[in-house]
């Protein structure tokens, strides 16, 4: 069982949404987060004041998959995520020891879909 | 089926054969009223009426910055939020410097470039007008006038506020030049010609006896429908599923601030503090209460629940409905207008516009042009002619036994439509082959707020 962490431009999270659904994977976590890689923040402008360097909108999305669905999930997200240009975010994969799932109580594989 | 036809049939009859025979100057609307009493008595600036024409102005700015731009701003997403505001803040600064540079002129001067539908330059920058000069209209109080300073204030709020209900057509993908280029236009090629037609001395519209109290079709017919072309012209928004509005709390403050702002639009077009603002502000108020309520029924019985968004837009619809009528009719009729304009709204937003698929962000069709032209229709109705028995005129509609009424009303509502639908079909559709009028993929997708303005609304941490 591996964890999918991706930090992705908010702008194209109907497209990675898509993407993912599209390859059958259906849960997952969204979180709106603030960052910025080598893309270095935004300049925004207040009554004539650059402000520059301001961290940037990001979307944090994390995904608990088995093994077999770890590279269709990369994939749909890339697919999804990527412009091109810099700041399209970056794609985590963790371990994952344990799932549990609270209605039920099932465990590790059966508990991740 | 088969009573009704011949019914209508006669209806019509004896209803267009006088009313083609009919000579212009025996209609019976107000300004013609004034030059027959005016001989009796000369007017004289009456300083109640202009205090109340003052306030009502005010309240009528007030409605487009920040009611209408609360009311809007928070129905859409927040990365678009401030463009809403920034367009609505917009219209009106431009719009003002239209006004006094010649849109007052073109929109109200009794000599003209086409008769009976434009004026002319002769009070570009009101130049010839005095603060010691009378307004040369009145409504329902011929002798007690306002300074013509004031009147031209306060169609100024009017022309402003009408471009900015279209904003809410096209929010979430419009290209900020296009629209503010797009407004210019408009606002001298739309607004006044039929802001002339329907209310100054010369206009046809009012010779013919179209009643229109506070702009049911200046307005809002005219907003609502040029809403329907700009959407259909600039398509839909990508990515389109039902998004929740981002502040609801937003909406419901700015239709609050509407309805509190719509007592100056409707009682303050009586340009007098009388008996007939009076009523304006209690036929106002009876629609708007009713409509909130029968959409709150509806969002029951067909949603299971009543919502904030529902009473919001449901007081709005009634708001508009009621604005050609409020000085005509009686409570009843209020009560009548106000809970027709919201079951036919209700149903355009809710099922007629899912089935026609076009893209109206905020429902600015289905509100505006729909509900003004639901109230431009029954005014024709429930004009009562027993209100005006002490101000000089004898408005009535078909329920009190002028159908003829109904006719006029229709014909001044299908002009105003036509007028509309044409001028903004070539307005918009120049703009956009010109400078364009939508934002490219990636504009849209990151939000006009970032990309037409470079600031954001909200910030996440910080």
């Amino acid at each position: 069982m591996k964890m999918i962490v991706a930090i992705i431009q908010p702008f194209r999270l109907d497209e990675v949404k898509e993407a993912l659904y599209a390859v059958d994977v259906n849960l997952i976590t969204v979180s709106e987060v603030l960052g910025h890689g080598r893309q270095g923040g935004v300049t925004e402008v207040y009554r004539g004041h650059k402000e520059t360097g301001n961290l940037l909108r990001k979307m944090r999305l994390e995904i608990a998959v088995n093994e077999n669905f770890v590279e269709p999930t990369i994939q749909a997200i890339i697919k999804g995520a990527r412009t091109g240009e810099v700041g399209d975010g970056k794609i985590f994969v963790y371990d994952l020891n344990e799932v549990v799932r609270i209605r039920t109580g099932e465990r590790g594989t059966e508990a991740i879909g | 089926m088969r009573r009704i036809i011949p019914l209508v049939i006669t209806v019509v009859f004896t209803v267009v054969t006088p009313l083609l025979a009919e000579d212009a100057s025996s209609s019976t609307n107000a300004v013609t009223v004034q030059t027959t009493q005016s001989a009796a008595r000369e007017p004289v600036l009456d300083t109640g009426n202009t205090a109340w024409v003052l306030v009502s102005t005010a309240l009528v700015f007030f409605m487009t910055v920040p009611a209408l731009a609360l009311f809007y701003g928070g129905l859409v997403r927040k990365k678009n939020v401030l463009s809403i505001l920034m367009q609505s803040f917009m219209s009106v600064a431009l719009v003002s410097l239209i006004w006094v540079a010649f849109g007052y002129s073109l929109a109200f001067s009794d000599t003209e470039l086409i008769p009976g539908v434009l004026g002319d330059f002769k009070w570009a920058f009101l130049h010839t007008i005095n603060p010691a000069d009378l307004s040369p209209y009145a409504v329902s109080d011929t002798v007690g006038r306002i300074p013509h300073l004031v009147f031209v204030m306060f169609q100024c709020m009017f022309a402003a506020i009408t471009p900015a209900l279209i904003i809410g057509a096209f929010a979430e993908r419009i290209k900020f030049s296009g629209f503010l280029f797009f407004t210019v236009l408009w606002t001298i090629f739309v607004y006044t010609p039929l802001a002339h037609m329907v209310w100054s001395t010369n206009g046809w519209l009012l010779k013919l006896g179209a009643l229109d109290f506070a702009g049911g079709t200046v307005v809002h017919i005219n907003a609502g429908f040029a809403a329907l072309v700009t959407v259909l012209i600039i398509g839909k928004r990508k990515n389109l599923r039902s998004t929740p509005p981002h502040n609801l709390p937003f909406t419901l403050i700015g239709s609050a601030m509407l309805w509190f702002g719509w007592f100056g639009f409707n009682g303050g077009s009586s340009l007098a503090a009388n008996g007939i603002a009076a009523l304006a502000l209690l036929t106002t108020n009876t629609a708007t209460a009713v409509a909130a309520l029968v959409w709150a029924l509806m969002d029951v019985i067909f949603n299971r629940r009543s919502t904030i968004l529902g009473v919001a837009t449901g007081a709005v619809v009634g708001l508009v409905a009621i604005t050609p009528a409020s000085g005509y009719v009686n409570v009843g009729g209020a009560m009548v207008i106000g809970a027709i304009a919201s079951v036919i709204s209700f149903s355009m937003v809710t099922w007629i516009k899912e089935r026609f698929g076009y893209d109206d962000s905020l429902d600015v069709f289905g509100c505006h042009g729909i509900g003004g032209l639901v109230g431009a229709i029954l005014t024709g109705v429930f004009a009562d002619p027993s209100v005006w028995k002490s101000f000089g005129a004898k408005y009535a509609g078909l329920a009190y036994g002028n159908p003829q009424q109904l006719i006029i009303q229709l014909i001044a509502s299908g002009v105003s439509i036509t007028v509309t639908l044409i001028g903004t079909l070539i307005i918009f559709k120049f703009v956009d082959l010109v400078i364009g009028v939508r934002v490219d993929e990636k504009s849209e997708a990151i939000g006009l707020d970032i990309t037409q303005h470079n600031e954001r609304a909200y910030t996440v941490i910080e």
